[in-house]
């Protein structure tokens, strides 16, 4: 008896849960979580569905089934943290404008007081 | 034409005064804006005594945002031209007539200021110069004009330059990416020879040691850049 498909539902079935609670607590928020959502969606899938696995392990020519599970985990990490790295990107650049805006209004600020005194 | 000088200044109290005085010494009633970019020494407060308008950050942002900040106000006081002059003393106020001619001529969008256009050779390091050198071959040949001195940081812009970089301006490597920019967006860049010091007081943001790993950044940045969308907005 194969214990990755039970290991692998039980992670996903974990991974999922975690991130539907950590949206009930207000920690994440719903559109940062869309993409683990799927995943584990997906691994979930996979893991429990002997069949739909053979069939895609056949499909692209892999020899040890359960390998698909891992390959999936593998890109959607990837997707994951391209999708991060934008919004870090994002925030950092809205961060930098904030920055300079508040600088700016600051220098204003002061020179008004300057001219009121 | 209106004119500010936009000095920007990380960790510069040995320098700064002897830079605002420079400017003062040869420009009338220079408007002059330091931007102390979260400075851990008294550059700020030297600044304010000599009466400048200072726009501190509130951290850290880098010679890219700082410069950035500079041109927002700039455009924002209705400033026709803004000069870069950096603050540690390498910059020399008695060459600025050459590098405002230009602007004040309506020939350029952009002056920089180039220290290997003139006679009275720049001493600086080998491997600097060796460095500066590579660059000025890479970005000449990418925007189809010769630049001679792509890391200059004497530069001097328009309105029109002030606008693009308040909408653009690149954070890590400004002087030569900034050129990159310019050239997509179409913009006549020109060069005048100036002379420059060697740093006197405090250190170069780039060590000697770093200089290798300074190259490739500059120049991955740059071929990012050249195939970068110039945001239209
Ligand atoms: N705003 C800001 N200015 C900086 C920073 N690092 C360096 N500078 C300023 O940029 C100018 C040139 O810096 P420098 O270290 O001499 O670079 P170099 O001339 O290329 O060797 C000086 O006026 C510095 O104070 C920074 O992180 N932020
Ligand atoms: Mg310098």
């Amino acid at each position: 008896m194969d214990m990755i498909p039970i290991l692998a539902t039980l992670v996903s079935m974990v991974i999922f849960l975690s991130v539907l609670e950590l949206i009930r607590r207000n920690r994440l928020k719903e559109k940062y979580s869309l993409l683990w959502l799927f995943s584990s969606l997906v691994l979930l899938w996979f893991s429990v569905s002997r069949k739909s696995l053979h069939l895609v392990a056949g499909y692209i020519g892999i020899q040890y089934p359960p390998s698909v599970i891992f390959l999936l985990g593998f890109l959607f990490l990837i997707v994951i943290n391209i999708h991060f790295s934008t919004v870090i990107s994002r925030l950092s650049d809205r961060n930098k404008t904030l920055a300079q805006e508040m600088a700016l209004l600051k220098e204003m600020l002061e020179r008004k007081k300057r001219a009121e005194e | 034409m209106k004119t500010l000088f936009i000095i920007p200044a990380f960790n510069e109290e040995l320098n700064i005064r002897g830079v605002i005085e420079d400017i003062r010494g040869h420009v009338q009633g220079a408007d002059i804006l330091v931007i102390n970019d979260g400075s851990a020494d008294a550059t700020g407060n030297i600044a304010k005594n000599l009466g400048v308008t200072v726009i501190t950050l509130p951290y850290n942002l880098g010679i890219g945002a700082a410069m950035q900040t500079g041109y927002h106000y700039a455009h924002m006081q209705g400033y026709d031209i803004a000069v870069q002059f950096d603050g540690d003393g390498q910059h020399r106020a008695d060459q600025l007539d050459q590098l405002l001619d230009p602007l004040e001529r309506g020939e350029a969008d952009i002056v920089i200021g180039s220290r290997f256009l003139t006679k009275g050779m720049y001493k600086a390091g080998v491997a600097r110069l060796i460095a500066i050198r590579m660059l000025s071959r890479i970005i000449s040949s990418l925007i189809g004009q010769k630049i001679t001195d792509p890391t200059s940081g004497l530069r001097a812009v328009n309105r029109k330059s002030m606008l693009l970089f308040c909408r653009c301006y690149p954070d890590d490597y400004p002087e030569p990416e900034s050129l990159v920019l310019l050239h997509k967006a179409g913009f006549r860049i020109a060069e005048s020879p100036v002379l420059m010091e060697r740093r006197l007081l405090g250190n170069s943001s780039i060590t000697l040691f770093r200089g290798v790993y300074y190259m490739v950044k500059v120049v991955l940045a740059v071929l990012v850049d050249m195939i970068k969308e110039v945001p239209r907005r």
